[in-house]
């Protein structure tokens, strides 16, 4: 027994590590897991409890309905649309931040320019100011400029990015100034030598951020709702909210179901593939 | 290739001056190794000539154009660094060619030059790697082959060996030494090490505090130590420098003891310098030093000997022949070698011309 016991004592605290991961991810997953059973039933199937867990015959019809522009509560605005609108808005906002934050952190790591640490600091403080905060202003501006219902009006104010910007800065810190010097002797001057040696080593940066501000994005609600009045410049989460009444019958649940698994795939695919992306970009590159 | 030319460079931080006015001129094809301890200020001239600095003042040439205000890229030199600086995402062939391509040499003349380049160093096998599947002495080779694939007027090296082990280091040396005499290329090197300062240079640039000691062959460097600061930090174990007080036909060394040794001035206070290997043992006389040998280090070929000018606490280092068994506690008795002494101005550690030198 004595023997035994450090070995008994591994198991069993390999039982309750697993115990409580396995508890973790059901905690986590099951909504999802629900989202996905609830399109493949009828609404009448998801009000009537006991809720079933298992797929039910419907998947086709609700996804085909989905589609066909069953969704009379959006307007008639295509799921299609929607999420034409979406990847438009999450991937504007997610390249243009990278763009932004990108120019920005090069300007202040590289250049020596009057007010540089000012800058800096003007950018670090945004980030204590929430996007709601200066949303009123931020309204009045798009209206002057006739932005709203337009993709500039959703994305514009969005990507400016402080964190990114902080992001890049630290890893562009990083980079020897040797690198700098030895692009310098070989003939590089600043655009070519962000273009030849600076990008290609902020790629797994890049690929981080990415996947982190096309979420963000994609997952936007506030801005959306104040800055788009027409349904058809809708993005799939105001579409979403749209689509549920206050009275639960009114609601087509199984198609509110139908979005809520398309609005929640393309983030997953985009996590995924570029998590793959990025993990063969950290052990191939090397400071 | 070209001539470097530097008049009276300055360099200021901030209004305070670290490099004091440098002036010389490298003729064509000249390997001169600025050589000094850290923070002398060596690095930063290797860096006012490669355009990486500021020059605060003064006139640089390079090919008999005043290139101070110029770009590195327009200066026609090639650098090569202390951590070597390789783009680490790209080849070792795109490492090497990446200067070319930004020149717009057309693509087999690009090719061929690293190919060339490859060959001297002995990279072929390597070209398709990347810097960090290779070894330090390869990433030195890779570094070294991307400036001269160039072909540059000036061939900066910003300490390039100090980041080899011990062994690699000689290899390398006498790889960079044979490169040199192959490619005939006007080179600046800085270096701490000075046994890679001896075995280069044409000539040393010997620096200390922003200035410049001495500038002269190695030989001459060792021989005839401009300063104080150069006798003590070229050799080594460093040369004994003692103050002694002149008297007639001789001086009085620390602990009292009187020492007749020809060609010294006639009475006042002098450094006197000697060098471990100028101290010979002798018969105790009027024109030897007492020692008390503290410790011997036997090397094999010679040895070592640390002691103490005999009843002074004045430390002495002696080169002792191979064969010596002499042990720590005893005293032996040094003649120095009329003709290798060194004399110091004690007030500004410049050397003084005594009567009896070469």
């Amino acid at each position: 027994m004595a023997e035994a016991s450090p070995f008994a004592a591994r198991g069993a605290g390999r039982l309750v590590a697993h115990f409580w991961m396995i508890l973790g991810v059901i905690v986590v997953a099951f909504p999802v897991y629900y989202v996905f059973i609830a399109s493949t039933h009828t609404t009448q199937t998801i009000l009537r409890p006991p809720l079933p867990l298992l797929p039910g015959p419907e998947a086709v019809r609700n996804y085909q309905d989905a589609f066909s522009g069953g969704i009379s509560k959006i307007g008639g605005v295509s799921l299609w649309r929607l999420l034409a609108n979406t990847t438009i808005v999450a991937m504007g906002i997610a390249l243009g931040k990278i763009a932004i934050s990108m120019a920005s952190a090069y300007a202040i790591v590289f250049f020596r320019f009057p007010l540089r640490m000012a800058c800096f600091w003007l950018i670090f403080i945004t980030l204590m100011l929430p996007v709601e905060v200066r949303i009123q202003p931020t309204y009045k501006v798009m209206v002057d400029l006739g932005l709203i219902d337009t993709y500039p009006g959703l994305i514009l104010p969005l990507i400016a990015s402080a964190t990114a910007t902080l992001l890049f800065r630290q890893f562009f810190m990083t980079i020897p100034d040797e690198l700098l010097e030895a692009a310098r002797v070989d003939g590089a001057g600043p655009w070519r030598f962000f273009k030849d040696i600076l990008w290609p080593l902020s790629l797994t940066n890049v690929a981080a951020i990415f996947v982190i501000q096309f979420i963000y994005g994609w997952t936007q609600y506030l801005w959306p709702l104040l800055v788009t009045n027409s349904n058809e410049m809708n993005t799939i989460v105001i579409a979403l909210k749209k689509m549920i009444s206050f009275a639960d019958a009114d609601t087509p649940w199984n198609l509110v179901m139908v979005t809520s698994v398309l609005a929640i795939l393309p983030p997953i695919l985009v996590v995924v593939l570029m998590q793959r992306w990025f993990v063969k970009g950290l052990v191939e590159t090397e400071k | 290739m070209a001539a470097i030319t530097l008049k009276d460079i300055r360099k200021s931080y901030a209004g305070n001056e670290v490099i004091h006015g440098i002036s010389i001129d490298i003729p064509d094809g000249e390997f001169v190794v600025i050589v000094g301890p850290s923070g002398c200020g060596k690095s930063t001239l290797l860096r006012m000539v490669a355009g990486l600095e500021e020059i605060t003042s003064g006139t640089l040439e390079i090919g008999g154009r005043v290139v101070n205000d110029l770009e590195p890229r327009q200066r026609d030199i090639a650098m090569v660094f202390q951590n070597y600086a390789l783009y680490p995402h790209m080849s070792v062939r795109e490492n090497m060619a990446y200067g070319l391509k930004i020149s717009k040499l057309p693509k087999p003349e690009i090719e061929a030059r690293v190919a060339r380049a490859a060959d001297m160093l002995e990279l072929q096998p390597y070209l398709d790697r990347k810097p960090r599947a290779l070894s330090g002495g390869q990433r030195q080779r890779v570094a070294m082959g991307r400036a001269l694939v160039r072909d540059p007027a000036a061939l900066l090296l910003d300490e390039p060996l100090s980041n080899l082990d011990a062994k690699l280091r000689v290899q390398m040396r006498l790889e960079i030494k044979d490169m040199h005499l192959r490619t005939g290329q006007t080179t600046l090197y800085v270096t701490h090490d000075q046994v890679e300062a001896m075995t280069l240079a044409d000539r040393l640039i010997v620096m200390n505090k922003g200035i410049a000691e001495q500038i002269a062959t190695p030989l001459e460097v060792y021989e005839r130590p401009a300063s104080e600061f150069v006798a003590g930090f070229i050799g080594s174990p460093a040369m004994n420098i003692l103050t002694v007080e002149c008297r007639d036909g001789g001086a009085l060394l620390p602990g009292g003891h009187p020492l007749a040794l020809a060609g010294l001035p006639a009475a006042g206070q002098v450094r006197l310098g000697l060098r471990p290997e100028d101290l010979h043992p002798a018969q105790p006389g009027a024109d030897t030093i007492p020692v008390e040998l503290r410790s011997v280090e036997h090397l094999g070929a010679d040895a070592f000997g640390y002691g103490t000018i005999a009843g002074s606490e004045m430390p002495l280092v002696l080169r002792l022949p191979g064969s010596t068994r002499a042990q720590r506690g005893e005293r032996i008795d040094l003649r120095p070698d009329p003709a290798q002494i060194h004399l110091f101005d004690p007030a500004d550690g410049r050397r003084m011309t005594a009567r009896t030198q070469k």
